[in-house]
Parts: structure tokens; sequence; C-alpha cells
């Protein structure tokens, strides 16, 4: 009974993607075909597969980055189960503002916001207060060894691990039910990686549902709590 | 939050002809409010007549826009009088030109520059304007010392500051933006989109950016509708569009820029 | 003058019509004139016309007072605030000689008083007509060259750019600098300029009694006052209208409330105000008012 009633974070049915190169003949590239997920509160899904195989694009397809070709990808949302192929896409930036956060392995750099700002603006973005956003940024940011002189500063000048620490601080900080994770810790030293995977497993116990994509076989072990081959979805041109 | 409060403007199959040149063709979307449009495409593909047709300086030549107004409730632009159209601009929308000169007075003063759009709102108490307007300069970082100099005395990037404060002090509700950043080296730009950023966001405005180049398009816009030949030929989020393009316009126009 | 007009004009086919315009473009200027009445501070387009006088001589206010002259009337004429000038002195010889009508340099006497700078100071009555030479009709045309533009925002009663003017004033002088050509509103609805009188007189504008008609040659516009309408001079509420005022009385005629001129008598950096409206100032002396430098020669030169 319990069972049925908890319905998935992610539902992923028949997803099909491919890409038309238009600049090259028109040739078409078929990721995967009829692919299907689903991910529930608590869980971790560690894509695996080969380079090239199509786990960053599962991941892209899921947070609205890249159009479906076929099938759907539902998000629940505010309690109701959003398909993306047909949302608007202020419905896309809003479940994107409050249920679905996305670690890429790069940050994307405002040159003027300092690092603080920046952690603390997903925050913010909810609607938590000032006093508080700051109080959990900092406390983020601490506990991600990220030296304390650095969060005034915005991160253009940091180092490669840097930057990506404050990226992933800035996901985490806010705790979001879903969270999509394409090798956050690529950049990063073994006790870095450590911290990650203490992150990680601290949001699935609040109940965050989570996508990752890990290189390092270490912080996949600990971090998954399963594994989806994606290569059995792999389709021809 | 942005999903159930209705559209700030509707457009509908706006259409403008000159004689056989196309300017723009059958352009429907909606904005909504706090949101961020760009419009992208290359040279001549119809971004400014577009603009210029949404904002009220140029009839089209079929279509029609519907603007929630704060004063008249929902209107069509294309239908209103003159003299409303002229009060909507001056009231609720701000207009911010590719060149200064055309968006500034060049005889008057950067600082009355920027505290007319008060006077013509009615403000009449100069002190109040004045400390208004020395607010506004320094938000848009302008030394407010050099407040009475004339524009000419200031820098393409300091011109287009005044121009930003200018269009932005009376709290209007929709910013058009023609190439904001055009004619400017790339750090001044590189600041001047931050700044705009910034303020945008902070006043919840809604803005319709239009410019070609995809790196401002990725930094200010929440949405993309990318022209070409006068046609809206995609639409969609902006990462999507610029990350996963699917006409072949668009990829074209993504693939020519190197680093995004 | 016993021959009749018309007889005499069959007879040795004059030089040129009374009051030198033909019927036709008096009748037109009349015209304009009445819509302008009509629609107060409006400046309405007209067919201006070449005069046997360079523009800048008035020429606009020259067709008005040519188009509501009549052989009744009694025409002064002055500039700056005299009578006795080349240029007033010469208007007024033009209109005695084609219109053939009285002239005089009593303000209280004349019927048609036309002017360049000032309104006198003497109080104008009912009946009598004010006729400004005015060189730029358009307040605006400083800050917004588009006559297209201009015209929207006459149409739509759009004024906020003329305080424009008034800001980058108060900006650069702490108030409101402008002396003449002050802005004003008439009947609170059109911005007219009362080009180019000092600002002192704006508020004679005010209420009064004489019909103001304002002719603008080379700018081919005219525009009216019509009496008792009200005109409001342009301010801000922390800096409000006010006229010239001066320590000094008029060294004439000891006049404390007149719009006085400097003027410089030696090298020695000594100098003395007087009246600028001379009939004024006459009048006064003659009514046995004595300034503290009564004795002086320009007493008897403006006298
Ligand atoms: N925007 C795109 N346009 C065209 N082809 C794309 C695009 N994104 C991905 N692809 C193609 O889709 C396929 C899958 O790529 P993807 O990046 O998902 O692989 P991956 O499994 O994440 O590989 P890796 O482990 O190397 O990151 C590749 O052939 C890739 O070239
Ligand atoms: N007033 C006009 N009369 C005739 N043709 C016009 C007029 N204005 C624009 N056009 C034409 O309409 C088309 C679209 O022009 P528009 O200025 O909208 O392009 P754009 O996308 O803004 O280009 P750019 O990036 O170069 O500014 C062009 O072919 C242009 O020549
Ligand atoms: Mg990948
Ligand atoms: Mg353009």
């Amino acid at each position: 009974m319990t069972k049925k009633l908890e319905r998935p974070m992610i539902k992923v049915e028949g997803l099909t993607k491919r890409f038309t190169l238009h600049q090259h003949g028109g040739a078409r590239i078929g990721v995967f075909g009829g692919l299907d997920l689903e991910v529930k509160k608590g869980e971790c899904v560690v894509l695996a597969g080969a380079s090239g195989m199509g786990k960053s694009t599962l991941i892209r397809c899921v947070y609205g980055n890249y159009l479906t070709s076929g099938g759907s990808v539902k998000i629940l949302h505010d309690g109701a189960e959003v398909d993306l192929a047909g949302a608007t896409p202020q419905t896309i930036l809003d479940i994107r503002r409050r249920t679905m956060g996305y670690v890429s392995q790069f940050l994307r750099v405002i040159p003027r916001v300092s690092t603080l700002q920046l952690v603390m603006e997903p925050l913010l973005e909810n609607g938590v207060s000032a006093e508080e956003a700051e109080a959990r940024a900092r406390a983020m940011l601490a506990s991600l060894k990220l030296p304390e002189a650095h969060w005034s500063l915005p991160p253009a000048t940091f180092s490669g691990g840097e930057q990506q620490r404050v990226n992933i601080a800035r996901s985490f900080v806010r705790e979001y039910p879903i969270l999509l994770l394409d090798e956050p810790t690529a950049s990063l030293d073994a006790a870095n990686r450590g911290i990650v995977v203490d992150l990680i497993k601290a949001a699935l116990a609040k109940g965050s549902a989570m996508i990752g994509i890990f290189h390092d076989e270490s912080v996949r072990e600990a971090a998954a709590t399963r594994f989806f081959e994606i290569e059995s979805y792999k389709t021809a041109a | 939050m942005t999903t159930q409060a209705p559209p700030l403007l509707r457009v509908n199959r706006v259409s403008k002809w000159f004689g056989e040149i196309v300017g723009c063709r059958n352009v429907s979307f909606d904005l909504h409010p706090g949101e961020i449009l760009g419009v992208v495409g290359e040279s001549g593909s119809g971004k400014t007549t577009l603009l210029r047709c949404l904002s009220g300086k140029l009839e089209p030549t079929s279509g029609g826009a519907e603007f929630l107004s704060k004063r008249h409730g929902p209107v069509d632009i294309f239908q209103l009088g003159e003299q409303d159209r002229r009060r909507l601009q001056r009231e609720e929308w701000g207009f911010v030109h590719q060149n200064p000169r055309d968006g500034l007075r060049m005889r008057v003063s950067g600082g009355a520059n920027v505290a007319e759009p008060l006077m013509s709102l009615g403000g009449r108490h100069y002190g109040q304007m004045r400390r208004a307007t020395t607010d506004w300069l320094e938000r848009v970082e302008l030394d407010i010392s050099r407040v009475d100099h004339k524009p000419r005395n200031f820098s393409g990037g300091m011109q287009q500051r005044i121009q930003i404060a200018r269009n932005l002090i009376h709290q209007p509700r929709l910013v058009f933006m023609d190439e904001p950043t055009g004619g400017l080296d790339v750090s001044v730009q590189a600041r001047l989109l931050d700044l705009l950023r910034e303020l945008v966001r902070d006043l919840q405005l809604s803005a319709i950016i239009v410019t070609h180049d995809m790196g401002v398009a990725r930094l200010m816009a929440d949405r993309l509708l990318v022209m070409k030949n006068g046609d809206v030929v995609e639409t969609g989020l902006t990462d999507q569009v610029l990350d996963d393009a699917q006409h072949p316009y668009t990829q074209l126009l993504v693939s020519s820029v190197l680093q995004l | 003058m016993s021959v009749q007009p018309t007889a005499q004009a069959e007879l040795t086919a004059p030089l040129y019509n009374f009051a030198y315009l033909d019927e036709q473009t008096k009748r037109m200027i009349r015209r304009t004139i009445l819509k302008a009445i009509a629609i107060p501070g409006y400046q309405v387009p007209f067919g201006s016309r070449e005069m046997p006088v360079p523009y800048g001589w008035g020429t606009g206010g020259i067709q008005v007072t040519a188009s509501i002259i009549g052989r009744s009337d009694v025409f002064k004429c002055i500039d700056q605030g005299a009578d006795d000038t080349t240029n007033a002195v010469s208007i007024r010889r033009f209109f005695a000689k084609i219109a053939e009508v009285a002239v005089t340099e009593s303000t209280a006497e004349a019927t048609i008083i036309q002017t360049r700078h000032r309104i006198p100071e003497k109080d104008l009555q009912e009946g009598q007509v004010m006729v400004f030479q005015v060189p730029q009709p358009e307040p605006l045309r400083g800050l917004e060259p588009r006559e297209t533009e201009t015209r929207a925002m006459h149409a739509y009663e759009e004024y906020g750019l003329q305080y424009v003017s008034l800001y980058e004033s108060v900006s650069a002088y702490r108030r409101i600098a402008a002396t003449a050509s002050y802005p004003v509103i008439v009947d609170e609805r059109y911005l007219m300029s009362p080009s180019p009188i000092p600002k002192f007189d704006n508020p004679k504008l005010h209420m009064s009694p004489a019909l103001m008609l304002f002719g603008a040659g080379r700018e081919k516009r005219i525009y009216a006052v019509p009496p008792y309408t009200r005109v409001r001079s342009l301010d801000f509420e922390d800096y409000p209208f006010e006229t010239q005022r001066w320590d000094d009385v008029c060294a004439l005629c000891g006049a404390e409330e007149s719009y006085l001129d400097e003027v410089v008598l030696d090298d020695q950096g000594n100098r003395m105000f007087v009246c600028s409206d001379s009939n004024h100032c006459g009048e006064r002396r003659a009514e046995g008012h004595v300034g503290p430098m009564a004795d002086h020669a320009l007493a008897g030169a403006t006298s």
C-alpha cells in the first residue's frame, strides 16, 4: 500500500533522443531510445556506461536542457507530475528554481557576484531570509573547506577545483527535492571527494532523489543506491 | 509563482512589410512578468523591426499585441490612440537604444537626462528628483560629481549607463533594449551586462533584448526567439536553444560562436 | 485729406495699400489672429510675408499690427522700454506713413503698443492691444529640435520636457536663472514663450485686461493671450517663480517697483539705475517724483 502511494520524483518513460546535425548534411545521431527510469525519494541512481553512451544527454533531458525526441520526462513538482515535453518555459524555470538542481562539471561564472552571494542566491530566490541564507551559505562553504578569504571574491579567478566546490555548494545548500549530478567531483582531490560523498549521503537521508554520473570508482560505490545501465537503450541512427 | 500570473505582453501574428521587403512576419509569443526574452538572429533578420513594432514606434502591417497596462488594463498597443500610446511609453516602458545618441538628449546634462522621465510623469519637486537622479547614477556606477556634464563629454560606456538609468528611474514594467552593449568594447560590455542583469533581476522587470551576440543572450535571457529573414524559426529556454538547437539556422548561429 | 482714398488710388496708382499689406494677406492674418485668440497660447501657423525690413526687426509684429490697425488707432512702439530708439522710431514712422495713424509715446493714450522686450509699467486697459515681436515662438525648441515631436507635445500637453530646462538651471545656479523668454502655461493648457520679455513682466500677462498678440515672422507663427486669461510661470515646488528685484530705486524718478536698466557712467565704476520704461519714468517725474540723481544729464535726454 505505502509503496504504491509513493510516487517517483522522476519518471522517464520511453525516452528517445537523437540529434540531427544540419551542419553535416542532416546526419542523425541516435543516442538512446525507449528508455524507462524511475527515481524515488532517497535514491541515488548512478548512470553507468562508456564514454559517449549518452549519460550526460539523459541528465540534460531530465533537466530540460535538451529536448526529447520521443517519450516523456515527468517531474514531481508541487505534488503534481509535470511532463517536461509539454511544459512551458516558465514552468521549467519554476521547476529549476524550486524542485530540481543541476551540478555540472563547470561553473558558469557570473563575474561580479561574490562567492558567498552566489551560494546564497538559490536560497534567496526561494524566499529564505537573508540572515538564514548567509548562515547556511557560510556553513556550506566551510564544510567544503573553501578558504574563507575567497568568500568575498567572485570565483572567476579560482582554480578548477575551487570553482567546482562553489558549484556544489550552490546546489546542495538549497536542499532540492531532485538533484542531477554530472561529474561533480571530476577535478577534486580525494579529501574533497569524500566531503562531497558526505553531502550526497546527507541529502539522500533528507529525501532527495538523485541521478548521478561519477567517474571516480570510490565515489560511485559510496553514493549509488543503484546503478542504471544506459547501454541497453542504445539505438542505431 | 510566475506560472499563474497572466502574461504581461501577448504578441499575436505581428507582421511588418516595407513594400516588398519583409521586416518581420507572423511573430507570436507571450512575455511574462519578470521574464527576459532575447531576440537573436543575423543582421537584417528583423529584430529591430519587431522591437520597434512592439514598442509602438512603428506601425505593423498586421497583427496585434496586448499589453497588460497598469493604467488601462489589457490594451492592444496598435489600437491605442497616439496620446495613450505615448503615455504608455512614458509611464510603463523603457527603451534602451544601441546608440546612446538616439536615446539621450545630447543638449542637456547627464543628470537632467536621467531626471526627465520623472518630470514627464509630473515630478515638480527639484530636490526630490535630484536625489532620485543621484541615487540612480550611483546605481549605474557613474561618478556623481559629473552629473551636470553634457553626455558628449562621457565615454560610450558611460553614455550607455546614463541611458539605462534614464530608462529605469521611473520603474517601468517593460524595457525594450536594442543591442544595449553593441557599440562598446568587450570589457566595458561585460561590466555593463552584469549591471543590467542585476538591475533587471532586482527590479523584477520584464525585458525584450535584441542582440546578435549569443553570449549576451546566454547571460541575460530566460528565453530566446531566433529570427531569420523576418520569421521566428525557433523559440525555447535560452540554454535549451543554445545547447540543443533544432533549426538548421540556429545550429549555424550557435556553431559560429566559439565559446558560449 | 479730403480726397476719398479710393478716388485717390484710382488717380495716382499708390505704391502700397493701406497699412502696406494687401487686403487678402490682412484677411488671412486676421483669421489667424482670431484662431489664436480662440485657443489661448496655441501657436497658429500663417503665411508670413516679406516685409520691407529685415527679419529680426520684428516682421512678425509688424504684420500683426498692419493687419489690425485702423485709421482711428493710436500707435506706440517701444524697443526695450524706450520709445526713442532707432528701431522704435522707424517702426512708428512706418505706421504713421502707411496707415496714417496718430502715434504716441504715452502708454495710456495708445490703442496698439508694439514691443520687442517690455510690457509697459503702467497697467494696461481694456481695449488696448499689445503686439509682441517674437524671434522664437517655440519654447521647447532648444530642447527638442524635431517639429513633429514638439507639435505632439503641445497636442497632448506633454510638458515635462520644459521642466528639464528649469532643472538644468537649478543644478547649475541653485536657482531658476532664466531672466527672459521665461516659459508660461496659458489658461492651464498651452505652454507658451512670452518671448522675449524679461520674466519681470510675466506677471503682467496674467489676467491682463488688454489683448496680447505675438507674431513670429521668420517662424511663421501667431499666438495670443486674450484679455483676462490665466498665465502661470513654470517653476518647482521648492524653487518657486520669482521676478527680478533691485536694491536700488530709479535714479531719476525714484520708482521702487519698475524694471531698472543699469547705466555705466564712467571708467571709475560709477553707475546708475534708471527705469527701462522711459515713458513711465518721464510721467513720474512730471508728477513730481524725484530720484537720488534727478539732476543728472540723462534726465533731460530721456524725458
Ligand atoms: N548538443 C549535442 N549535439 C549533438 N550531439 C550531441 C550533443 N550532446 C551530445 N551529443 C552526442 O550524444 C552522444 C552522447 O553524448 P553524452 O555527452 O551524453 O555522452 P556521455 O555518456 O556523457 O559521455 P562521457 O562519459 O564522455 O561524458 C555523443 O555521441 C555526443 O556526441
Ligand atoms: N524603414 C525601412 N524601410 C525599408 N526597409 C526596412 C526598413 N527598416 C528595416 N528594413 C528592412 O527590414 C529588414 C529587417 O531589418 P531590421 O533592422 O529589423 O534587422 P535587424 O535584425 O535589426 O538587423 P541588425 O542586426 O543588422 O540590426 C531588413 O531587410 C531591412 O533592410
Ligand atoms: Mg558526459
Ligand atoms: Mg537591428
